[in-house]
């Protein structure tokens, strides 16, 4: 897997639509290839939920942890795994590119 | 933090996140237009391809207000149809920006105007759900004559090789007449060869009469292809498929069913006409149950206006003594949508559909010789012992 440089920063790419029904953030391909099926949609987790917002580009992955570490006060290695673990499942996935 | 998958498959119908009983629903039914390019012997919806009607339509950007309050109210699934919908000129920029707002995209058409542009953008920008083709016959002769546009049989078969070819995931549907049944096995067989096809293709005709009580002539036509009353299931029952699933899911929801009459499910999310009009579904068009969205929202519609008027009951003498102490409820047609169209009130059996209900359960060794369905009393055991013969004909 594509290892995550903290300095970068990510946006979503064009070949996704976020959308968030009822505090639910469903991310629904919108170009060929996305998912393994034809109606196939993704949804994301509690830490998916909480690094998404920041994804429009002007964060870099390092200020994405930092960011977080403050608002939950969790162990900032723990934070960094979950971080980058989900930044590498989206980048595998084509939903997000460095700017 | 929650250290489990971060990104997770779903499927929106499994995920629940609709049913928490807020402001949202799930999809939407769109007729684009009621215009046509065929001119179908059976159609209850379709005007001539270049008629006037299409001024009244919609236009790009009502369309496009229709379907942004549709995304905002969480709708996931948006389902294209007509008259056909590819005869709308912005069809590709309507099918763009719903795909954008992530919602997929159910496209019902007839093939004929699936050309090179429309299938390169369904192939770069998947709509997620197949495709619905509905098949008119195998031959040119038979299709043409149902159809009655010559010509539209090549186009129909261009528009499946393009889809084809592009690796576009579509089904196919059938409407079984008089003028193709020979072909049913032709059908079928050509039907498993489609790599979508993951079950034997459904037929989609119930000789429901004009849904706009629009004229007299069509709805003769309709009538002549229903069969006699001495055999009023025919061609029916090869359309409608009383297969083992059917009737265990129908025997789930058969009995009298009381005064009230929608009972159905209409309006828990609804059906925009081509003309701005919202409805609880996608063939009731009697203004009574229909709400403008040119002035209105769809959000006032299904959340104020459809729950108070859903909520009516019957008041004729004959359904009071009949359909809403009938068993067969669950197994007939008859709808308030199919009583309007057919006699222009919403609570009146309809003769046709009570005669087919009434031999279907014959077939089904619910009703013995000329029992009514309103006069069982014991239904229950009925049911009780068909359920236990887990019924295994295949129709
Ligand atoms: S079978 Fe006849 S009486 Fe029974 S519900 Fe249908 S139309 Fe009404």
């Amino acid at each position: 897997m594509t290892e995550i440089d903290k300095n970068l920063k990510y946006r979503l790419t064009e070949n996704v639509v976020s959308r968030d029904i009822e505090g639910e953030i469903i991310i629904v391909p919108l170009t060929a290839g996305i998912g393994d099926s034809e109606d196939e949609l993704f949804s994301l987790n509690e830490t998916g939920k909480a690094v998404w917002g920041y994804l429009d580009g002007t964060n870099s992955v390092q200020e994405i942890i930092d960011l977080l570490g403050k608002k939950y006060e969790s162990d900032k290695n723990e934070i960094t795994d979950d971080v980058t673990g989900f930044l590498k499942e989206l980048l595998s996935r084509n939903m997000i590119e460095a700017v | 933090m929650d250290r489990s998958k971060f990104v997770e498959k779903v499927k929106p119908h499994e995920s629940g996140f609709f049913s928490r009983g807020s402001h949202t629903i799930g999809h939407l039914d769109i007729e684009l237009t009621e215009r046509c390019d065929n001119n179908c012997i059976h159609c209850s919806i379709n005007i001539p391809e270049n008629s006037p009607e299409q001024k009244r339509e919609l236009n790009t950007s009502e369309w496009k207000r229709v379907i942004k309050e549709a995304a905002d109210l969480g709708v996931m699934k948006i389902r294209f149809t007509g008259g056909e919908p590819l005869l709308r000129e912005d069809f590709s920029d309507l099918y763009m920006f719903t795909r954008r707002l992530g919602i997929k995209v159910i496209i019902f058409t007839n093939a004929r105007k699936i050309t090179e542009k429309i299938s390169k953008m369904l192939s770069e920008f998947p709509p997620m759900e197949k495709l619905e083709v509905s098949v008119y016959g195998m031959s040119r002769e038979s299709y043409e004559k149902i159809s009655r546009v010559p010509g539209s049989y090549e186009e129909f078969h261009s528009g499946i090789d393009l889809l084809l070819k592009s690796n576009i995931p579509f089904v196919v549907k059938g409407i079984l007449l008089s003028d193709n049944i020979s072909e049913k096995e032709e059908f079928e067989s050509w039907a498993s060869t489609l790599p979508w096809m993951d079950q034997p293709p459904s037929y989609s005709s119930n000789f429901e009469l004009r849904e706009r009580r629009d004229s007299n002539s069509k709805n003769r036509m309709i009538d002549s292809l229903r069969n006699t009353p001495d055999d009023p299931i025919g061609i029916y029952s090869e359309n409608r498929k009383l297969t083992k699933s059917k009737i265990e899911f129908m025997t789930k929801f058969i009995g009298p069913p009381g005064p009230e009459l929608f009972s159905c499910g209409a309006g828990q999310s609804g059906s925009v006409d081509a003309y701005g009009f919202i409805h609880p579904c996608l063939t009731l068009k009697a203004d009574e149950y229909s709400y403008d969205l040119k002035t209105g929202t769809i959000k006032e519609a299904v959340f104020e206006f459809f729950p108070k008027k859903l909520n009516t009951k019957a008041t004729n003498p004959e359904y009071l003594k009949k359909c809403s102490k009938c068993f067969l409820k669950g197994l007939c047609l008859q709808c308030p949508s199919r009583a309007w169209s057919e006699s222009g009130t919403f609570d009146s059996p309809v003769e046709y559909l009570c005669n087919v209900a009434h031999k279907e359960a014959q077939d089904l060794g619910l009703l013995k010789g000329d029992e009514k369905g309103w006069e069982v009393t014991d239904w229950k055991k009925r049911i009780k012992k068909l359920e236990e013969k887990g019924n295994d004909r295949d129709r």
